[in-house]
């Protein structure tokens, strides 16, 4: 078993390395010249040359990614050429307030999918399952950004119980000490009630239209397993020793169905780290995914590769996480190492 | 189905009325094909079927500007009285151009790589292949296609070939995943021993195997091409303005909400529709290509 | 109908129609069950497969499918019927009532959970007195695996369904349907998927367990071999009919019903010589089911009456009942 792990992380570990030259190939092929595009055209030939030069952008390019590189395992990923800070201080900054949206609508998108899976299941062929399934077709077919524009018109506009921009009110003073950079967790260690629910509420609009499209996945999913499994023997056979329906669903028939989609689940929010970067910007709020988009729409290289490999790791260190819950529910593959149908 | 004595001749017309038949037992699935042909046929006829089949460019009308859904304009005209629906119509092709473009590509590569990855696996270049697709796979496609696009100049061509680059692992993986099992087959075997050669295995032994599965997940994937697509015209990338693209008309008109919700919501109702029809025909593809009688 | 036995009847069928809802449209798979089980009898089943008989049990613990529907018939169980049942009593059926071991024994255990975990619930579901304490559950665990002579039963426990071979858990669930009391356990073809090597051996425990308990059993198979050697009484099923039944050593020396006699020359006989013969023809097609006796369509003596009306139980004497017209005048009144 700890072989395994190992050898996992290894591959893990060449997978992220290849991104690192993907992205660094995809960076450099840039049409036009990165330092004169930062600088602008005003600037002197010779200001654009010792910036080309402080970037070793005049090195071949297997030296500038041997230098990037080096400067990545140290935590230097190179400046901004748009905020002209360290790469690394503006993720610090920005990564926690995207992590915030996105750890909450992870939540309610796994809590949401699989309740609804459930009720779905328990009324199959019922009027409420056939709600339910029309209503995952939708969220599965519409895109994040549609319902943050939908959003934006109902709350923004029609009923404006909720704010629709930034991540908290004009009247309210940031967290007055930064721990996690996640304001509503700052908020809270700081014992700010009013603060922390100004930061939830500034959250919850994008969360929602994030999770969506994953919730009915996860929904439509875990529904699909579970009538699946309803038929298998060993259901029958629990419902035969008396287990009343709502321990059945909840337990026996939940935990078999729920092992194959949590590999699902775990791709679905690394969905919603894609999904962020329209989503972010047009809820004005601001995150790493937002200023990724506009690192990518300034062709700002340094930021891009930045931001593409925090993606990269948020991606394995999902996987990891998936594989540990998986081999947690499921005995065969913890046992064995493997499942054995 | 043939009478018996007569010699096994396949009846074509036959095995496609048994393949509708197992199609159309789910009558969303007819649903959904009839929503993506109507949409194919308007998008091709557009000069013919559309009420203002110029809209399309550069055209300015003031008088007509920003006017909501009435009997001359069925969903409303922009802010420079373009009408919406001929835009629309027209905006579709390059969803279909996008979605037959990036899946044309991308399946045969990804599913060829995936193959070889499968009946050669344990070689070196296998290994390679399959680690590329991890790679690849390690981003979201929309953030790979974004990050590709970005770096180009914003044409619909460009965001087609970004496409394809996030595209192409998924096959190569769902190829690679069957190809591990089905190599193991007894007539893959009886191949390998009456000396049959190594593209006749590939192309002959494994690939019908495949194609099932492959094609269902083309068809569910045209719809989410098109969305990936969408979401890179949104921000920009994709079909230039004049020429109308689903997500930039999307974008333009959030501006103008809610007064004038027209400009936004019926373009985004013409991606959902059309993700809709290919996702609903995708699951009677599954139906009519599974073994099961 | 039937001669009256000083033993009362557990389980009480009548005239019970099952129907499944289906996208080809209604399956009729029963069509006016009579079945009756008294109390400490074992009762065999048998019939070919696809005919019901899994369905009538099933419909016993009422755990058939959600398409299902029964349209005409009743069910008691010491009295009380079935169909009606609801929370409480329905769980009382099935927690302490009856239970039911399953054909597939790789199946019929939850994968994902310990054996343990398995039996702690049945034996809590049975409402006895102290089966809600976790030590109770763990002592008659263990005693249960010990009588079906499984080895090492602590470590049986803690183990997951994947980690035991096909007949260990085959036993295991024969220990958990009789770690409590019951008055009825259902085997549905439980040794089909085994070794044949283990065949005998876990139908004979199963039988041990059953008689020391003092419970029914109502066995499904389609071998009347197991049924000559485990049973008291059998009864013959067809497209979703009861055709014949009698106690097992009558039917064995006559069987009156075409069916039967044809089911019977369909044994490999080692000592007779000579091969199995098959039923010419197939179970008929439950969507359009034929309207009289469903054997009709395949039956040599069929006649037109057959093909019209629908036969009634004829009684032979001898607890010997026949649902055939072939016996009609035969048939001994009073």
């Amino acid at each position: 078993m700890l072989k395994k792990i190992l050898t996992k992380i290894g591959v893990y570990l060449l997978v992220l390395l290849g991104l690192s030259i993907l992205v660094f190939i995809i960076a450099r092929v840039i049409p036009g010249d990165p330092a004169r595009q930062a600088l602008g055209p005003r600037v002197s030939e010779e200001t654009v040359q010792n910036l080309r030069r402080e970037m070793n952008l005049d090195k071949p390019l297997v030296t500038q990614y041997l230098y990037w590189l080096k400067g990545a395992v140290y935590l230097d990923l190179g400046n901004s050429l748009q905020t002209r800070r360290p790469v690394i201080t503006d993720i610090r900054q920005y990564l926690p307030a995207t992590l915030e949206i996105v750890l909450l609508s992870a939540l309610f998108m796994i809590i949401g999918g699989i309740l609804l899976g459930i009720v779905s299941t328990k009324y199959t062929g019922k009027w409420l399952d056939g709600v339910i399934r029309v209503l995952s077709y939708l969220g599965i077919v519409s895109p994040s950004f549609l319902w943050a524009v939908l959003f934006m018109l109902l709350f923004g506009y029609l009923f404006p119980v909720l704010p629709t921009t930034g991540r908290i009110s004009q009247s309210m003073a940031a967290p007055s000490r930064i721990i996690t950079g996640m304001y509503t967790i700052d908020y809270l260690l700081q014992g700010n009630i009013a603060g922390y629910l100004d930061a939830i509420r500034h959250i919850i609009l994008p969360a929602v239209a994030l999770m969506l499209g994953g919730m009915a996945q996860a929904a439509r999913l875990t529904r699909g397993n579970m009538v699946e499994n309803y038929l298998k023997d060993y259901i029958q056979a629990e419902q035969a020793y008396g287990v009343t329906e709502n321990r059945l669903l909840f337990k026996y028939l939940l935990k078999p169905s729920l092992i194959p989609t949590i590999t699902v689940m775990a791709m679905d929010i690394a969905a919603i780290f894609g999904n962020a970067f329209l989503v972010e910007n047009i809820f004005n709020y601001p995150g790493l995914s937002r200023y990724g988009l506009s690192a990518m729409l300034n062709k700002d290289i340094n930021a891009i590769s930045g931001v593409v490999m925090i993606l990269g790791l948020v991606f394995i260190v999902l996987n990891i996480l998936s594989d540990l819950i998986v081999a947690w529910l499921d005995p065969r593959v913890r046992l064995m190492g493997g499942s054995e149908e | 189905m043939n009478g018996s004595g007569k010699t096994p001749k396949r009846d074509y017309l036959d095995e496609v009325r048994k393949l509708w038949y197992k199609f159309s037992l789910n009558k969303m699935s007819v649903v959904g094909l009839g929503i993506v042909a109507l949409v194919l046929i308007v998008s091709v006829f557009q000069p013919l079927v559309a009420p203002y089949p110029t809209h399309i460019g550069a055209v300015v009308d003031f008088k007509n500007a920003n006017r909501g859904p009435c009997a001359d304009y069925w969903l409303g005209t922009d802010t420079v009285g373009r009408d919406i629906m001929s835009r629309i119509f027209y905006a579709y092709r390059g969803a279909f151009t996008m979605g037959l473009g990036v899946l044309a590509a991308t399946v045969p590569l990804g599913s060829v790589l995936g193959m070889m990855a499968g009946y050669w696996k344990g070689r070196w270049f296998s290994t390679f292949i399959m680690r590329m697709t991890d790679i690849f796979l390690a981003l979201p496609p929309m953030i790979l296609a974004l990050c590709v696009c970005s770096i180009l100049r914003p044409t619909l061509f460009n965001s087609l070939l970004a496409m394809c680059v996030a595209w192409w692992p998924w096959y190569t993986r769902l190829a690679f995943g069957m190809t591990t099992s089905l190599r193991n087959e007894m007539y893959v075997k009886s191949a390998e021993l009456l000396g049959a050669s190594k593209p006749h295995i590939l192309f002959r032994e494994i690939l019908p195997n495949c194609t099932g599965s492959i094609l269902t997940k083309a068809t569910l994937d045209m719809g989410w091409v098109i969305l990936t697509g969408a979401t890179l015209s949104f921000v920009g990338l994709g079909e230039q303005p004049p020429l109308p693209a689903l997500g930039t008309m999307v974008s333009d008109g959030a501006k103008y909400l809610p007064a004038q919700w027209w400009l936004s919501i019926f373009p985004a109702l013409a991606i959902m529709i059309i993700v809709l029809g290919f996702n609903l025909m995708g699951d009677g593809v599954k139906d009519m290509l599974s073994g099961e009688e | 109908m039937r001669t009256p036995t000083d033993r009362p009847p557990v389980v009480d069928i009548r005239d019970l129609h099952v129907e499944f809802k289906t996208y080809a449209g209604k399956v009729r798979v029963l069509n006016g069950v009579n079945f009756t089980v008294y109390a400490g009898e074992k009762v065999a089943i048998v019939g070919e497969t696809g005919c019901g008989k899994t369905t009538t049990v099933k419909s016993i613990l009422r755990i058939l499918a959600k398409n299902s529907r029964v349209p005409r018939g009743e069910i008691l169980f010491r009295g009380r019927n079935v169909l009606g049942m609801k929370g409480d009593e329905l769980k009382k059926l099935r927690g302490a009532g009856a239970s039911m071991i399953f054909q597939d024994p790789t199946m019929s255990l939850n994968p994902v959970f310990t054996i343990g975990e398995q039996m702690f619930e049945a034996i809590r579901n049975s409402g006895r007195e102290g089966c809600g304490k976790r030590d109770t559950q763990q002592e008659l665990a263990v005693l249960a695996l010990k009588q079906t002579s499984m080895p090492d039963p602590e470590r049986i426990l803690i183990s997951y369904p994947f980690q035991l071979s096909g007949g260990m858990r085959q036993r295991v669930c024969i220990a958990m349907s009789l770690a409590t009391p019951r008055e009825m356990v259902i085997a549905d073809e439980p040794t089909t998927n085994l070794d044949v090597t283990i065949q005998d051996q876990v139908l004979k425990i199963l039988k041990d367990r059953v008689e020391s308990k003092h419970s029914s059993l109502i066995l499904i198979t389609h071998s009347l071999g197991v049924a000559r050697e485990t049973t008291d009484r059998v009864y013959v099923m067809y497209a979703g009919n009861m055709i014949e039944t009698a106690p097992t050593e009558e039917i064995f020396r006559r069987q009156a019903h075409p069916y039967t006699q044809a089911l019977m020359r369909c044994i490999p006989r080692l000592t007779g010589g000579g091969v199995a013969e098959g039923i010419p023809g197939r179970i008929p097609n439950y969507l359009k089911p034929p309207a009289g006796c469903r054997f009709a369509p395949r039956c040599p003596q069929a006649e037109k009456r057959c093909h019209e009306e629908k036969p009634e139980f004829a009684d032979l004497g001898n607890e010997h009942f026949v649902a055939c017209f072939s016996y009609e005048q035969e048939e001994k009144k009073g």
